[in-house]
């Protein structure tokens, strides 16, 4: 076990760059999340930790030493691949055994960690089969006996569930937790999936073309994102973004077409400034005419069973913001208007220009 | 409903009209002489083809009595081995290598198809001017070391020269598959190796050669028939079966029997044998293929 560090992380083929300088402290045993959309360069990050792409700048150090130039096999880490990579031509047992062997363990040593790993896994009976002969399920806990047996000091996923289907997908990430638990292994974990991310991490690094947008406890990113680009990635549906400006002594938001959202608590630093106000769709509720902050025309509604998810617009002939809210049963099953507020506890504002957060304290 | 994923024709000629050209063709220039030479090589001829009579089976009698014959066999074996073997594994070396190029990929995978395009007697004749005993520059170089090079009268040079030409000349083909093999592996399973600790060779050993496997033995026989039949162009060009019968592979000795010597039956009866030998090939070829496993 061991803690990685990533001082000012630099990636770029030729002349593009792609990863601009992302550092993070990983604390010895943590389980942290890079979760971001696609091309965002996490995978990229996660693949020079393992050392499969080259570091152009800055350090990454795992256990205290810098592993800049060392070969991915003299960084002590194991990774598991989005696609499972598993030898094709070798039996289940021969898969987890290759890497001890090249190592040159005693073949009891062998034997014993192979068995143990089946045995967390659930892969005792399935030993003597090829890869192609087991269920994707069971192709992903080989690639995750392959890294445990070898006891390593970091393990490194990459998108490792995104194979599975949705159930198959809770379960897994139930099993990994388990296992985090039970090894204590220092875990990076990379993954498109807020969900995956929220559930699985103790702490995650959103990401954002090639920049850590923010980093820390996944209550902490929902609670307070730190811009509009996490704001809007991190929760589902994501947050509802209306830009406009500060009005009438900071107790009202004068957005697009005409369109007049109130505040719960009037804020009259900041009056006159152009924003973009935040509100969760969870955080929505529906109210009287007299008491609400915002009042959209619903276009639909989804019934999720223990929910109901609203989606309307704002303004003049729906030509203002969207607005998406979640609301409990079956209250929001009239059409037409719907009269809604919230708290200001649950009120986020970000800078119209930079989308970066403002305290409001 | 299940969807028929086969084309239907209505008319009842259509489909025979369509497949008539290339079942003629088939029949004309493969079915009639395969016929006719089952036929001869039962038959005895005289020498100007006036008269011919049923022997039954003493041609091929006749044939493993001869010990020419079976000097032929034993020279075709060691000539096919060589060229397969040969090819095979330096195909696999230069696609390794081609595999690992980035700049310029293009370029290297290009010239290494050439030779495929170039026809058999041609690879012949230039490997023998490379080669010749008195102005090859081959020679003059090989001498140069002290080597007396000359295969017109060494037995074994000669059969060093139709191997080098010949495979000169399949190692294209053989590169070409083994390119799309190692193309074919995924990056990850190598990265995931390279993780487990297995350096670039022990990465080949236990990762590559096992995928490739299957590509390999295709190869295997693919090569070995054409060792045994499409070879004849570049021996014809250079050492004509010689000296002393030392590069006289069974097709040759076919050709030279029949058409030289003018022995009809002694050369179908040849022909038969090496018929059911490229049968038998060609058979487990296919068997293999149907069964090739799927990773």
């Amino acid at each position: 076990m061991a803690k990685v560090e990533l001082r000012n992380v630099y990636k770029s083929y030729g002349t593009t760059e792609i990863i601009h300088g992302v550092s993070m402290d990983i604390a010895d045993g943590e389980f942290v999340v890079m979760v971001g959309p696609s091309g965002c360069g996490k995978s990229t990050l996660l693949r020079m930790i393992a050392g499969l792409e080259e570091i152009s700048g800055g350090d990454i150090a795992i256990d205290g030493r810098v592993v800049n130039n060392l070969e991915p096999k003299d960084r002590d880490i194991a990774m598991v691949f989005q696609q499972y990579a598993l030898y094709p031509h070798m039996s289940v047992h021969d898969n987890m055994a290759y890497g001890l062997k090249i190592r040159g363990l005693p073949k009891a040593e062998i034997e014993t960690r192979v068995q143990r790993a089946a045995e967390i896994l659930e892969l005792s009976k399935l030993l003597g089969r090829r890869p192609r002969e087991l269920s994707g399920g069971q192709r992903q806990r080989v690639a995750m006996g392959r890294a445990i047996v070898r006891e390593p000091k970091v393990f490194l996923f990459d998108e490792p569930l995104s194979n599975l289907d949705a159930k198959l997908r809770v379960q897994m990430r139930a099993e990994l937790q388990a296992l985090h638990k039970r090894l204590g292994t220092t875990t990076v974990f990379v993954t498109h999936d807020q969900v995956e991310a929220m559930t699985l991490a103790q702490r995650m690094m959103v990401m954002n073309a090639g920049h850590a947008e923010q980093i820390g406890a996944p209550l902490e990113v929902y609670g307070r994102p730190a811009s509009t680009f996490v704001a809007g990635f991190i929760g589902s549906p994501p947050m509802n973004l209306i830009p406009g400006t500060l009005a009438e002594g900071g107790a009202v938001l004068l957005a697009d077409a005409g369109a007049r959202v109130g505040l719960p608590a009037a804020l009259p630093k900041f009056d006159g400034r152009k924003l973009l106000l935040g509100v969760r769709p969870e955080h929505l509720e529906p109210c009287d005419e007299a008491a609400a902050l915002l009042v959209p025309d619903v276009d639909f509604i989804e019934l999720l069973g223990s929910d109901v998810l609203v989606y309307g617009h704002l303004g003049a002939d729906r030509k203002g913001a969207r607005v998406a809210a979640r609301l409990h049963g079956s209250m929001a099953a009239s059409d037409g208007h719907l009269a809604l507020r919230f708290t200001p506890k649950h009120m986020h504002l970000f800078d119209a220009e930079t989308g970066k957060r403002i305290e409001i304290e | 409903m299940a969807m028929e994923k086969r084309v239907v024709f209505r008319s009842a000629w259509l489909p025979y009209a369509l497949v008539a050209p290339q079942l003629a063709i088939t029949i004309v220039f493969f079915f009639w002489p395969a016929a006719q030479a089952v036929w001869f090589s039962f038959q005895l001829q005289d020498a100007f083809g006036m008269h011919s009579e049923f022997v039954g089976l003493e041609n091929f009698a006749a044939l493993f009595r001869d010990p020419h014959y079976l000097q032929s066999f034993k020279t075709t074996a060691v000539f096919s081995l060589l060229v397969a073997g040969c090819g095979i594994s330096l195909s696999l070396l230069l696609a390794t290598m081609a595999d690992r190029v980035i700049r310029g990929a293009l370029a290297y995978k290009t010239i290494l198809i050439w030779p495929y395009a170039v026809a058999a007697a041609v690879a012949g004749v230039l490997w023998s001017f490379l080669f010749a005993p008195s102005i090859g520059i081959v020679t003059y170089v090989l001498k140069g070391f002290g080597v007396d090079w000359n295969w017109i009268i060494k037995g074994d040079q000669a059969m060093l020269l139709v191997v080098i030409a010949s495979v000169w000349k399949q190692i294209s083909y053989n590169f070409l598959f083994f390119l799309a093999g190692l193309q074919a592996i995924p990056k990850t399973l190598i990265e995931a190796a390279a993780i487990d600790g297995a350096g670039p060779a022990r990465r080949f050993w236990t990762i590559v050669l096992p995928l490739l496997s299957p590509t390999a033995f295709f190869l295997l026989v693919v090569n070995i028939v054409y060792a045994f039949f499409d070879t004849f162009g570049v021996i014809d060009a250079t050492t004509q079966g010689g000296p002393a019968q030392a590069t006289q592979i069974l097709v040759y000795k076919v050709y030279h029997d029949g058409v030289k010597s003018a022995d009809i039956g002694g050369s179908s009866a040849q022909s038969v044998i090496l018929m059911v030998l490229v049968i038998g090939l060609t058979a487990i070829q296919f068997r293999y293929i149907e069964r090739k496993v799927q990773y």
